[in-house]
């Protein structure tokens, strides 16, 4: 366990997140910090000391005074000493090329009276562009250590952990401002009601004790009451305090910093921007490297998923020729293997997906991508910063979901979370390579574009646009509970951190093997014996005709086809085939039969869970075959309907199915986070319904027409 | 006159803000008066604006530039 626990605040944009993948290396992990349902980012290291230390990567804020969800977690974590996440000391990370702006933070958090240390990254930046910084006439004035550090070289990295060692359990840094001036009194009540000695803190819980859920309902009323009695105007008072520090501030750095240079930093980044964000030019380019997203994800990925689906052919196969053959053996091979097969195989999907957009992220393009879709995305009642999270729904709606804490407004927040799982996810892939497989032929456009990868392409297009009209319709329905603004910074372009891509790659795709993989193991078994085992009056009653076929028959052929019939008589009558036949009516429209009928309910658990059903559904069928070892797709392809024998998957019912599957709410982690997100199952069951409703009305249109 | 009213290229240093609850935000992203704010480029379509301010480049909407008194 750790002897200590060390929390990184700063900016955005300073480097927080590389220094804490130095400090902590692979040894982190993702969690929910208590009572606030954020993810918490937290990892162990080693001191000089022989100690351990918890190191917390809280998210990035300009000011304890947040603008969005995501900030508002640094106040609750530093105001509250029961919480779990409380630090004993803050590394408050600096960035070097802009100090006086940072300072504000590093000023407010040190008036809490927690011992901090500060750092300055990109120490070597700085140095390049002429800004010199006197250390340590700077940790004399603040009254801490400074220490000079560049993340991205992991330069400084020892002596930071020497210095964290060395902080002392009693804060030492001075005061800058005094904020018992600010209110006098209703500070004094509030220090005596909440009983702390802190004037800052007591000023801060009068600013924000709706966002502090430790205090109980009586507390807030109190301290509401409080706030009303002595005249307390936050805004005012905000802006008051906020132009005292940078007074402060001033006084701190006259002759720290000397900037003998010019701002060199912005000539390489304005004329990429000239480029990237130019009214022609930037639009193309956005639309170019979208395309190179989708066919990176199909071409690099097709030889490692053409390797992982032979392995589990294989591995299958293997299986039933060398484990004892039984119940058991069953389950493993067909229900288990069969169905952790369908997930496995899309690792290099999710990992390429991931790879890409955290390297849109890393470089400062996404911030870009924010600035020129602005202006449209209003027009749908979105933000610009609505784009973050839709590109990354085309990983994810889940985290996606959560990345839209950032956007300050809460209507444009709230349609974004309405509209994000519309956009085609990873999980939605293999059920589209697979349809397209089987019903678009494998042909060249003009010589060059590949028939199957416009195919996909289309799919991603329809979603995206479905995605935007929503939001449309519910920018006339939503009420706004303020105004919506627009102010980011736009970081300096830099060349990606590998080691980041790296890790997001890793962190992201094991969270997704694991998360999805549980979801499909225990659906892949309950699946497996629903269709094995059916009513034991109907199964009897099954195998006696059959006896007694094979017991009279002396047809040699007729005897080669009866265990096939046989099984698929079974698997008709099991518990999943009654559920898919009561269902059938209602899909039937949509030119679906029993069986993908089983796959849709299987998928509103987990959409992805399709191909595994597809996969279990057919290799019980086909147990007892002589083709056991047939690819899925090619089992799939030969289904036909036994009534009027016509292939199954013909193109209308893959393309109804195409489009039920881009439009439908099949994700229960989506639903939990967004239950989670806007703290009401309003929200999410308007989601499911409307999703829903629109997935089967163009499935249906989709088939009739195309049938 | 405000900083929407500036084109690409020009500068301007800040005077006040005419509302007090989006000045805690511009202040806190470094526009404080006495800042010289140059605007940089405008977005593709015309909004937001992109400026340089204390060191770094923000954006923001003509909404909230129309905020900033300048001269």
């Amino acid at each position: 366990m750790a002897d200590l626990k060390v929390a990184l605040v700063g900016n955005p944009n300073t480097g927080k997140s590389t220094l804490f993948n130095l400090l902590t290396g692979l040894n982190q992990k993702i969690g929910n910090f208590p009572g606030i349902t954020v993810d918490k980012k937290t990892g162990y290291c080693k001191l000089p000391s022989g100690k351990t230390a918890e190191v917390i990567d809280l998210p990035g804020t300009y000011s304890l005074y947040p603008k969005s969800k995501d900030e508002s977690i640094v106040f609750q974590v530093l105001a509250d000493k029961d919480n779990s996440s409380h630090p004993d000391i803050i590394v408050l990370v600096a960035d070097s090329t802009n100090l006086r702006r940072n300072l504000l933070l590093f000023s407010q958090v040190a008036d809490l009276g927690i011992p901090m240390l500060l750092v300055l990254n990109m120490a070597d930046m700085a140095k390049k562009e002429g800004i010199d910084i006197d250390t340590n006439k700077l940790a004399e004035r603040l009254g801490v250590q400074v220490v000079n550090i560049s993340a991205r070289k992991g330069e400084g990295l020892g002596t930071l952990k020497e210095a964290i060692s060395q902080t002392t359990t009693i804060a030492t840094q001075t005061t800058g401002i005094s904020t018992l001036d600010f209110a006098p009194k209703a500070i004094a009540a509030v220090k005596e009601k909440i009983g702390t000695d802190n004037d800052y803190y007591a000023l801060q819980v009068l600013h924000q004790h709706e966002h502090l859920n430790f205090f109980t309902p009586e507390d807030q009323t109190e301290i509401k009451a409080i706030a009303t009695n002595n005249g307390f105007d936050t805004v005012k008072l905000q802006g008051e305090e906020t132009v005292a520090r940078y007074k402060h501030l001033s006084k701190v750095l006259a002759d720290v910093v000397t900037d003998t240079g010019a701002a060199k930093k912005f000539t390489v980044t304005d004329k990429l921007d000239s480029i990237l964000t130019h009214k022609v030019w930037g639009f193309l380019i956005f639309i170019f490297i979208l395309f190179f997203i989708f066919n990176a994800i199909f071409s690099w990925s097709s030889t490692p998923m053409d390797l992982i689906e032979g392995g589990f052919a294989w591995l299958t196969e293997w299986g039933h020729e060398n484990l004892p053959a039984g119940v058991f053996t069953d389950l493993l091979l067909d229900g288990v293997v069969a169905g952790l097969g369908g997930i496995v195989i899309f690792i290099p999907q999710i990992a390429i997906l991931f790879a890409l957009i955290s390297i849109l992220e890393d470089t400062g393009y996404m911030a870009r991508v924010t600035f020129m879709m602005d202006k449209i995305m209003r027009k749908f009642g979105l933000s610009g910063k609505s784009v973050v999270p839709m590109i990354g729904g085309i990983a994810c709606a889940v985290p996606s979901i959560m990345s839209a804490r950032n956007i300050e407004s809460w209507k444009d927040r709230i349609i974004t979370i309405m509209v994000t799982p519309l956009v085609s996810c990873s999980a939605r892939l293999p059920v589209y390579t697979l349809l397209i497989s089987l019903v678009v032929p494998d042909e060249k456009v003009w010589g060059v574009l590949n028939l199957q990868g416009l195919t996909l392409m289309g799919m991603y297009l329809i979603s995206i646009v479905a995605a935007v009209l929503v939001a449309l319709v519910f920018k006339f329905i939503i009420k706004a509970k303020e105004r919506s603004y627009f102010i980011m910074e736009l970081p300096v372009y830099r060349m990606p951190r590998w080691s980041n891509v790296l890790y997001t790659m890793y962190e992201k795709s094991k969270t997704f093997v694991i998360e999805a993989g549980k979801v499909i193991i225990a659906i892949s078994i309950i699946l497996w014996v629903m269709s094995t085992y059916g009513p034991s009056k109907r199964f009897d009653a099954i195998n006696a005709k059959y006896d007694k076929i094979e017991a009279t028959s002396t047809d040699s052929v007729q005897l080669a086809s009866l265990e096939r019939d046989r099984s698929a008589e079974k698997l008709e009558n099991s518990y999943a085939g009654i559920i898919g036949k009561s269902i059938e009516p209602a899909i039937k429209p949509l030119g679906y039969d029993w069986k993908i009928g089983i796959a849709l309910i299987t998928s509103f658990a987990a959409r992805e869970a399709f191909v595994g059903t597809m996969a279990t559904i057919y290799s019980v069928e086909g147990a007892d075959d002589e083709n056991g070892e047939l690819r899925l797709r090619d089992k799939i392809a030969a289904a036909k309907d036994p009534v009027t024998g016509l292939p199954i998957f013909t193109v209308a019912t893959a393309f109804s199915l195409m489009l039920f599957y881009a439009f439908a709410m099949q994700c229960m982690s989506t639903v939990a986070v967004v239950y989670r997100e806007t703290k009401s199952w309003k929200w999410p069951m308007i989601q499911l319904v409307y999703m829903t409703v629109m997935a089967y009305f163009a499935a249906l249109i989709a088939y009739q027409l195309l049938k | 006159m405000t900083l929407s009213q500036l084109n690409p290229g020009q500068k301007g240093t800040i005077v006040s803000f005419t509302d007090s609850e989006m000045a805690v935000k511009l202040m806190e992203m470094g526009c404080l008066p006495g800042e010289i704010v140059e605007v940089e480029r405008c977005a593709p379509l015309g909004c937001p604006i992109a400026i340089r301010v204390a060191g770094y480049q923000l954006c923001l909407r003509k909404a909230e530039a129309a905020v900033i008194i300048i001269q």
